[in-house]
């Protein structure tokens, strides 16, 4: 790609979030409104905030807990959603249930999962595997069902080992849809790491947040949703890595059936 | 026992015995194959010609152990097939399909090496072989996905002819590659064929292909399935793709298969008298 394409790329990619924050900016100017400082008062307020000990007190904790619960959602997801994916009865026999658990809205856990978890570490990490681990299992029942009965064949008949086969075909053949629910189930995280802070914690930065809410500093307050907002971010993009990465063979299958 | 199982001639490798398969549908069953039986010899070259639907596909499945058989049996060298048997390859009709497209072209020629525990340098070998039998050296380190539908067909081939399987088992392998494409690959599996020693079983709705390629035609009826006649291929070994099919003797053949399938198409059986 030439200079000239990486900087219309770079441009097309931060036109609008530069448009929201000039607007943020020049609406804001000059705001004596006690709940909408002006954006120069919050972005003053950033660095105090969160680079004077709370980084590692609040933020760490808290990103530290999103990826345990996250990788632990990842792995039962998987490895449940694999077995129930190539059994037949088993699907039959768990599917009704999954969706029923599917379609509780993780936060009305929280108490619950307090009552029984405490309110340690264990049942922050605990809410977030509660959330993550339903679209990435039922997108990996998904795709080890829609993996196509050929290659099955194929494997089968050139003998491949039960773990190869789990390797080479299970999982490479459900990654995409694999990646699809470990996708939401990202955005889930981060809004269960919040959460689960709210209600009861001694740290993180949803716990952080309520803190300053509390004690009426608006401006700190806006200054840690804006950092939830970049974690989002950054968590995203490396996702995106993760993902372009191990799903190149994808892109291009699909991009091969576009054209024929 | 002795004594040499009484009607085989004791000499095939591939026996197929009475196979009768049933698929078992909701509600609805369907008798795709009604009682078959054929030997294959060691080292033969056998084709099997039937009508659309005629469970050409579901024997050569029942034969590759990929099925069970509601009745009757297959015997591969002696041994009864339960499951898929090991040295035996099967190139499948949806070939595209069969391809691993998260893997390159080599990498698919290779896993059942690696599934096999055969080195790594006589693996490295194995795979080069067979890549440039088929015109592929070029193509190793691309995806099935890049390629043509004749050149995914070819990495089937290579990686059936790469596994060095006693059998080879075929399924309509040419139906989607276009004239050109598939004289040369039929002329590249007889080549095979010979070099290797291979006992083949070639399943095609092609009666100039059947003729041409195999010693022995075997006709099916339509469904439910049972074998229609055997007709021996006495051509010479030595094919080739203008003088073989301008033989008179290739057209008696052809004729007479031809005949044959159209007496399968409108429902004729053995032993039921005339067409
Ligand atoms: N999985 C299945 N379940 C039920 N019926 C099937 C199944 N597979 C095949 N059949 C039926 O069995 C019969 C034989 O099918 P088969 O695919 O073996 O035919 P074929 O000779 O290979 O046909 P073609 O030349 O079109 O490939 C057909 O009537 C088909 O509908
Ligand atoms: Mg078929």
């Amino acid at each position: 790609m030439s200079a000239l394409g990486l900087l219309r790329r770079a441009a097309l990619l931060l036109a609008v979030p530069a448009l929201l924050v000039a607007a943020w900016w020049l609406l804001t100017a000059g705001s004596t409104d006690f709940f909408w400082p002006p954006l120069s008062q919050i972005l003053g307020a950033f660095d105090d905030t969160w680079f004077h000990g709370r980084f590692t007190r609040d933020v760490l904790p808290s990103v530290g807990r999103l990826l345990a619960g996250y990788l632990l959602a990842l792995v039962i997801g998987v490895g449940l959603g694999t077995a129930i994916g190539s059994v037949r009865t088993l699907r039959a026999l768990l599917e009704p249930v999954l969706e029923f658990f599917r379609a509780i809205p993780p936060p009305v856990l929280v108490p619950i999962l307090m009552l029984f978890a405490g309110i340690g570490t264990g049942m922050k990490i605990l809410v977030i595997v509660s959330g993550c681990v339903w679209p990435v299992l039922l997108n990996t029942v998904e795709g080890v069902r829609a993996l196509d009965e050929v290659l099955g064949d194929t494997a089968r008949c050139y003998r491949m080992r039960p773990h190869s086969r789990y390797v080479h075909l299970v999982l490479r053949g459900a990654s995409p849809q694999i990646a699809a629910g470990a996708r939401q189930a990202l955005s889930i995280g981060i809004i269960l790491m919040v959460i689960s802070e709210m209600f009861a914690a001694g740290d993180g930065v949803g716990f952080t947040i309520v803190q300053f809410q509390r004690g009426f500093a608006i401006p700190q307050m806006w200054t840690g949703i804006i950092l939830l907002g970049l974690i989002g971010v950054v968590l995203s993009l490396l996702f995106q890595l993760v993902e372009s990465w191990a799903l190149r063979w994808y892109t291009g299958l699909r991009g091969s059936e576009r054209e024929g | 026992m002795t004594a040499a199982p009484a009607g085989t001639a004791g000499t095939a490798l591939l026996d197929v015995r009475h196979v009768r398969k049933v698929y078992e549908g909701a509600g609805r069953s369907v008798e795709a194959v009604r009682d078959l039986t054929f030997g294959v010899a060691a080292g033969e070259f056998a084709c099997i010609v039937g009508p659309s639907g005629a469970g050409k596909t579901t024997l050569l499945k029942c034969v590759a152990g990929l099925l069970g058989c509601t009745g009757g049996e297959v015997v591969l060298e002696g041994a009864r097939v339960t499951g898929p048997p090991p040295g035996m390859a099967v190139v499948f009709q949806e070939y595209g399909r069969s391809l691993f497209p998260w893997m390159t072209v080599r990498q698919n020629v290779e896993l059942p090496l690696k599934e096999r525990r055969v080195p790594k340098a006589r693996r490295r070998e194995l795979v080069d072989e067979a890549l440039d039998a088929v015109g592929l050296g070029e193509a190793r380190h691309a995806h099935p996905w890049q390629l043509s539908g004749g050149m995914q067909q070819r990495v089937a081939i290579a990686r059936a002819v790469a596994y060095e399987p006693h059998v080879l088992l075929m399924d309509e392998p040419f139906a989607a590659v276009d004239a050109q494409t598939r004289a040369d690959l039929e002329d590249l599996v007889r080549d095979l064929w010979k070099r290797l020693g291979v006992t083949v079983l070639f399943v095609t709705h092609d009666i100039d292909e059947s003729v041409y390629l195999g010693q022995r035609v075997i006709v099916l009826s339509n469904s439910p399935t049972v074998v229609l006649e055997e007709v021996a291929v006495d051509l010479p070994a030595e094919r080739d793709q203008l003088a073989t099919r301008s033989d008179p003797r290739f057209a008696e053949l052809r004729a007479r298969v031809y005949k044959l399938v159209q007496q399968a198409k409108s429902g004729h059986r053995p032993g039921t008298g005339d067409a």
